[in-house]
């Protein structure tokens, strides 16, 4: 190896380096702490993927089998890790197909920085091979993106990429790359990007506003919190957990935000939205105040809008401004991080309890156990649930598995019934409700969270969208256990068709290969469980596994994902059957 | 809510793409624009756009909020007709047999308050700055002489209230 690739390209630099555009991709990568990136090499990135060669033993490039599935990959990596996912491909093909996982990204609030190749300066706008415009097609799904054509512009718009992309909320950043500026030589210097002057990530608490939340918090009878993701990416847990046990109000989360209370915390009622609990979504619509938290209102929370705690004060503690009165009107915002605004809530707020209101969160639980949660998780029927699927996954993972979720309706019920201890366990696509997203957002999982559990728990449809992820995952024996529920059907699609289109069955069912074949064509240990008495073994022996494992549970076919708010109905509207 | 006409103001970095960045916000909410115009503003290296549409006050802040939440963008306002000054500019093109031949062509340009740029053998081309309706107006009196040409820009405007964008760059400055 040259000595120059022994340099450890973190040391500032006394004297410039003189490098090509290429290289300096690769050390701006070291100096933003991203030694572990996803991608697929191709004609415009070949100069950057010739430098990942020669620092390949200070950076980690994992072969994807499909540019999404590098995305989806840095995505899995960033929400366990906290830190900011790296995908690179190169341009044209390479380039769109890492659009699905950046308007994932974008709008589930991921920091990942994305970089393309480009065909070179001279032949923009040419219709040369393999050019497209990324930065067209990715503009309204990135937080940033840039187009780089000189190798000087490298290091400040890379410190830029990776600033924007982890500040203030997160979200993706691309950067396009013309190969000419790979292949230039420019005098080299890497400077953190510590600010940008149209650009404030961080508003400051304003006093008045806190006053007035108080106020509200200390007239509330039956306050009731909703949180979202912001409490995981504002590292605010133990600021989130005080400011529940202190101020004794309960608490339920979206998709995103759960697992940053564990799952069995006194103060966790559950989940909100179409498939939430009970409790929580007919309650939303009982409180006198709610406290939003780091969350933003999504229709699948709120369902109608014109009906949605309208007799609630309502509190929002928001880091983006633009999130402040879009769905839902409020009446106090705070605006800042959230681990700031329950930092200055927690110094003032008064230990309280609310028994009667506790009460009714009980009473309903209670309802919701005895109509839908009992027959999911002990089952008297012959057919397998993805219920009980998940409980034994709780039960060999005691508890503390990160769980890795696609899209549909074993997603719903993984996030109903997935126990959690610990934040950043839970990945799944939500606001764009990605297809294919867990397969590769395992294996990023897993690598951001090298000594956890990881699982991935998919559906039979999605699964086989990101299906030659194995592939992957067995070139770099990633020690993801896969959990595949199949029945057979595109089930969440299906159960619509039932309940809303006269169960006209409308291309959701599917006639499926073998699926252990498969796992073990990518040679990669796997086991088929039809049976509930074959279930307890077969994953215990999953878990136990110290490499990939896929286990298929053939699940009942035509079961149904309840309670369920149908679509644009009111949260008070919630079905039990 | 009732659609008026609203001016959003956008001051922000001049970087290829933003213009792009801005106008997807308005395509993703299928909204179509009445004018869009860019410009260098006050602050030297600060642009300025000044984009016109047809909108209830609801939807333009939610847009605002959207657009002001675009990194390379500092700060974006949107006001109503009456809380501004704006002008358009109007440029017409007609030939010049007619300015000589009819008499009555000369009073429209004198009692419109329009300047006539050039003259050729062939054409001549008239300006006319103002609201709207009065370019408009010009237009349709032109049009029995031959219009050759017609454009119209878009909208500039200016605020009454201040704008305070260089307290706004500190405050960043501040707050990074």
């Amino acid at each position: 190896m040259e000595t120059k690739t022994k340099v450890k390209a973190t040391q500032i630099q006394a004297k410039p380096l003189h490098i090509s555009g290429a290289e300096a991709v690769v050390r701006c990568l070291l100096a933003e702490g991203a030694d572990l990136i996803y991608g697929y090499p191709g004609g415009a990135i070949m100069p950057v993927y010739d430098e990942l060669y020669k620092f390949q033993d200070q950076l980690h490039h994992v072969l994807t089998r499909h540019e999404q599935g590098a995305t989806h990959a840095a995505q899995g990596f960033a929400r366990t890790s906290g830190k900011v996912g790296v995908a690179i491909a190169t341009s044209g093909p390479g380039a769109t197909n890492l659009v699905t996982g950046i308007a994932d990204a974008q709008i589930d609030s991921t920091p990942m920085v994305c970089i393309t190749g480009q065909v070179a300066s001279h032949l923009l706008g040419s219709d040369a091979f393999q050019e497209t415009d990324i930065i067209g097609i990715s503009t309204p799904v990135t937080k940033w993106n840039y187009q780089i054509t000189k190798a000087s512009e490298i290091p400040e718009i890379m410190a830029k990429a990776f600033y924007i992309a982890r500040s203030g909320r997160p979200g993706p950043v691309l950067i396009d790359i013309t190969k000419d500026a790979q292949f230039d030589t420019f005098d080299f210097t890497y400077e953190k990007c510590t600010g940008i002057r149209s650009y404030a990530p961080y508003p400051k608490l304003s006093s008045t506003d806190l006053e007035q939340a108080l106020e509200l918090i200390d007239q509330a009878e039956k306050p009731f919190v909703v949180w979202g993701q912001g409490v995981i990416l504002g590292n605010a847990e133990e600021e989130f957990k005080t400011f529940l046990e202190t101020s004794g109000i309960p608490a339920a989360w979206t998709i995103l935000g759960l697992s940053a209370l564990s799952t069995d915390h006194p103060s966790n009622r559950g989940m909100v939205g179409m498939h939430g609990n009970y409790a929580p979504n007919l309650l939303t619509n009982e409180c006198d105040l709610l406290i939003a938290i780091g969350m933003r209102f999504d229709d699948r929370v709120t369902g109608d809008l014109n009906t949605y705690a309208k007799q609630a004060k309502i509190i929002h503690l928001e880091l983006d401004p633009a999130e402040i009165n879009k769905n839902v009107t409020v009446d106090v915002t705070l605006h800042a991080d959230c681990k700031i605004s329950l930092q200055e809530l927690n110094k003032r707020i008064k230990p309280k309890t609310y028994p009667d209101w506790i009460a009714r969160f009980d009473a309903l639980d209670k309802i919701e156990y005895d109509k839908v949660i009992k027959s999911d998780l002990l089952p008297k029927k012959e057919g397998l649930t993805m219920g009980e699927s998940v409980e034994m996954i709780n039960k060999h993972s005691k508890n503390d598995a990160v769980i890795v979720t696609d899209v549909g309706q074993h997603q719903m019920v993984a996030c109903r019934y997935a126990k959690f201890s610990q934040s950043k366990s839970n990945v799944t696509s939500g606001g764009l409700g990605t297809m294919g997203f867990a397969l590769p957002a395992a294996i990023g999982a897993k690598m951001g969270a090298p000594h956890r559990e990881v699982v991935a728990v998919i559906g039979d449809g999605g699964y086989q969208m990101t299906i030659q992820e194995l592939g992957t995952i067995y070139q770099q024996q990633i020690a993801v256990k896969i959990v595949v529920l199949n029945n057979d059907f595109l089930g969440m699609v299906r159960q619509w068709q039932q309940l809303f289109f006269d169960k006209r069955y409308a291309s959701t069912e599917m006639v499926n290969p073998d699926f252990v074949t498969i796992a073990q064509g990518f040679r990669i240990k796997a086991k088929r469980v039809k049976k509930r008495e074959e279930l307890d073994a077969a994953v215990k022996e999953m878990m136990a596994s110290k490499e990939p494992y896929f286990l298929e549970v053939c699940v009942e076919k035509e079961d149904n994902v309840f309670p369920m708010i149908p679509s644009g109905a009111s949260v008070s509207d919630i079905r039990l059957e | 809510m009732e659609n008026t006409i609203y001016t959003i103001s956008v001051y922000a970095e001049n970087n290829i793409g933003l213009l792009n960045r801005i106008s997807a916000i308005f395509l993703k909410r299928h909204i179509n624009l009445e004018s869009f115009s860019t410009s260098a503003s006050e602050i030297p290296d600060v642009f300025r756009f000044v984009i016109v549409v047809h909108s209830d006050a609801e939807r333009v802040r939610k847009i605002v909020q959207q657009i002001e939440k675009q990194v390379d963008v500092i700060k974006a306002f949107y006001h109503t007709d009456e809380e501004t000054i704006f002008q358009e500019n109007a440029l017409y093109k007609v030939k010049s047999s007619s300015l000589f031949e009819e008499r009555h062509i000369q009073n429209i340009i004198k009692s419109s308050h329009a300047t006539i740029v050039t003259v050729s053998p062939e054409f001549f081309v008239i300006e006319k700055t103002g609201f709207r309706e009065e370019t408009e107006q010009l237009r349709k009196d032109l049009a029995p002489y031959g219009l050759l040409q017609f454009v119209r820009s878009g909208r500039i405007s200016v605020t009454k209230a201040k704008m305070g964008i260089s307290e706004i760059l500190d405050s960043f400055k501040n707050n990074n």
